[in-house]
């Protein structure tokens, strides 16, 4: 709000200052909205521990993660008849401690979501502000080229490539970042014919900003709420994906502590000691789970009209 | 309605020869051809007489054409592991996979269109609340997981169904439950937002005021026109099984198209990867399209946009 009244009328612009005063500033009203919202308050602060986890794993775990130990093989957790305190969550078939290797797991799912949507953001996003914004042609290539994209089945062409560039960490960031870039394009490229249409971009060209500078400084930061609404949900994708393709043994390698491989490995075990796959795959709900009522609690807090 | 068609079918065959490409470049990126055909024992001789053999000295567009040639003929030539075309293998496999798809599509829309038509029409309340929630927690779920934990409770706990393969209608039970699981949240949200929508409008108001039963309103006045996008995502999410279901026929050790890919993959197979690639995107962009056609169809609105 502008408060520079011309000078004359001082109780006027009293009252005015008053009301500004009074009126919650955005940034107040965002955060008040954000703290009523049950489902992103929950979602954050889950989200935030296992960050938090994942960041001090060297500091908070009880072992090492790539320690073996035959003689503890397949140590139940505390919860069932056998367990003990040193291996809470129980070890693996090799006599890893479980809770250590989840801790680890962390780090490993996180990185893999926050990456590949830095890759996929990046090209989904520019190619979605260029659709919008020219329209005519530009855009219907890259509709085409969305729907060749939506076309080829996700997991088996993310299979095929990772088992291609060779199945590691890296290949599956740059595999899965390559690939999940779709809806970053649809909504980047809805949002920006919008904003495309209001009048302070009508000004930006009046006033002989470049195009680069509009599409940067002007459309780009109005965006962004619903970018990072689908970075989120785009994360839990990324993350549920990579455990896939490391459950089919061709995602991230052993001994890496992988959730997706921690069940994998667990698989065979799994009618004697439900266990080993129950714990990795809580901690992989928990997480996918997290981030997904952030994202949607975003959504609902910055743009109430796309709820459901 | 025929320009629309026309249009429409101009679109999904150029998306297909887009996709026939990218499946092709998919088997040449696996590495030299001649060596794996020819085996590791081969000699530089063999090798050598072997792409000549197959052509795979000639130019990669020669290459491309006349594999795509052959394709539209049905013949992706043969796999590298099994001595059989991987034609016949692709027959054998198939039918497992679109029955597995076909039932848990039918199972995902049972389950996810009343729960939707439910949550709009108690809208904002105990209801609603619910069943957005089993949403929110269904996308969490890794299908592999949920396939998992079926196998423990149901088939070794309560030894009611069987762990694996594919021997009876028995064991498509579980496979169909863990992959129909994965299409419910979106079909859910769609027919609750079409739902509120369509309850919204005028007609539903005038229906109501004529003093028209509730039950009948709703099925019979509002679900007709809330279920049209449905029709669309239904069939999108059906080719997305066909896709996914790799993972489940993994879980169940079903002998499906995916398991085969998977195997193919892991076996550096690729000719017959490229063929599962293909026919798979094959036949979404062909769901697609029919698709969008029923839609026009049932919604002249769509066809006049």
């Amino acid at each position: 709000m502008n408060v520079t009244a011309p000078a004359g009328t001082d109780a006027a612009t009293d009252a005015l200052r008053e009301a500004a005063a009074a009126r919650p500033t955005l940034r107040t009203a965002f955060l008040r909205r954000s703290l009523r919202h049950s489902g992103l308050v929950i979602g954050s602060v889950t989200l935030l521990v296992i960050v938090a986890v994942a960041l001090a794993a060297p500091l908070l775990a009880p072992h090492d993660p790539y320690a073996q130990d035959l003689a503890h093989r397949l140590i139940p957790p505390i919860w069932q008849a056998n367990g003990t305190w040193d291996h809470v969550l129980g070890t693996d078939k090799l006599g890893r401690d479980y809770l250590t290797r989840l801790m680890y797991g962390a780090r490993i799912s996180l990185l893999i979501g926050a990456l590949t949507v830095l890759i996929s953001g990046t090209i989904g996003t520019s190619l979605g502000i260029c659709a919008g914004y020219f329209g005519g042609r530009v855009d219907s290539v890259l509709s085409y080229i969305v729907t060749t994209r939506l076309a080829l089945p996700v997991v088996l062409v993310a299979l095929a490539s990772a088992a291609l560039v060779g199945s590691s960490l890296e290949g599956v960031i740059v595999v899965l970042g390559l690939l999940l870039w779709d809806r970053f394009a649809v909504v980047t490229r809805s949002s920006t014919q919008q904003i495309a249409r209001t009048d302070y971009v009508a000004a930006a060209r009046a006033i002989g900003c470049s195009t680069p500078r509009i599409l940067v400084s002007e459309i780009l930061p109005n965006i962004l709420s619903a970018l990072i609404v689908v970075a989120t949900l785009e994360m839990a994708h990324a993350i549920l994906l990579e455990a896939a393709l490391s459950f089919l043994g061709l995602g991230v390698q052993p001994p890496l502590p992988s959730w997706g491989l921690m069940i994998s490995e667990g698989k065979q075990y799994m009618f004697f000691s439900p266990w080993v796959i129950g714990v990795p795959a809580a901690a992989l709900v928990c997480l996918v789970l997290a981030i997904n009522l952030v994202g949607d609690g975003l959504r609902d807090v910055t743009a109430p009209e796309n709820r459901g | 309605m025929l320009s629309f068609t026309s249009q429409r079918l101009l679109v999904a065959f150029s998306v297909a020869l887009t996709v026939s490409i990218v499946a092709f470049v998919l088997l040449h990126l696996s590495g030299d051809l001649a060596t794996a055909i020819a085996g590791p024992e081969a000699t530089v001789a063999q090798v050598a007489e072997i792409r000549h053999q197959f052509g795979l000295d000639r130019p990669i567009t020669a290459q491309y054409f006349d594999w795509l040639w052959h394709a539209l003929h049905f013949d992706f030539g043969n796999s590298f592991y099994y001595r059989d075309t991987v034609v016949s293998l692709v027959v054998s496999r198939l039918p497992v996979t679109l029955t597995l798809g076909a039932i848990s599509l039918a199972l995902s829309l049972v389950v996810a269109v009343p729960l939707g038509v439910l949550a709009a029409v108690y809208s904002d309340t105990i209801i609603d609340r619910l069943a957005l929630g089993f949403c929110v927690l269904g996308q969490a779920v890794p299908t592999f997981c949920l396939g998992l934990v079926l196998i423990i409770v149901f088939a070794v706990q309560l030894r009611w169904l069987p762990v694996s393969g594919t021997a009876s209608w028995k064991n498509y039970i579980l496979p169909s439950i863990a992959l129909g699981w994965y299409a419910v949240p979106a079909v859910m949200r769609l027919s609750r937002n079409g739902m509120l929508e369509v309850l919204s409008s005028d007609y539903i108001r005038t229906a109501r005021a004529k003093g028209l039963q509730p039950s009948v309103v709703i099925l019979k006045h509002a679900l007709r026109n809330a279920i049209i996008p449905v029709v669309a995502l239904a069939a999108v999410q059906f080719g997305f099984m066909l896709g996914g279901s790799i993972v489940i026929e993994a879980v169940f050790n079903m002998q499906g198209l995916g398991y085969l890919a998977w195997e193919a993959i892991a076996r550096n197979d690729f000719p017959v990867v490229q063929a599962v690639v293909l026919i798979l995107a094959v036949i979404y962009v062909a769901l697609t399209f029919l698709a969008d056609v029923a839609n026009a169809f049932l919604d002249p609105r769509i066809r006049l946009a």
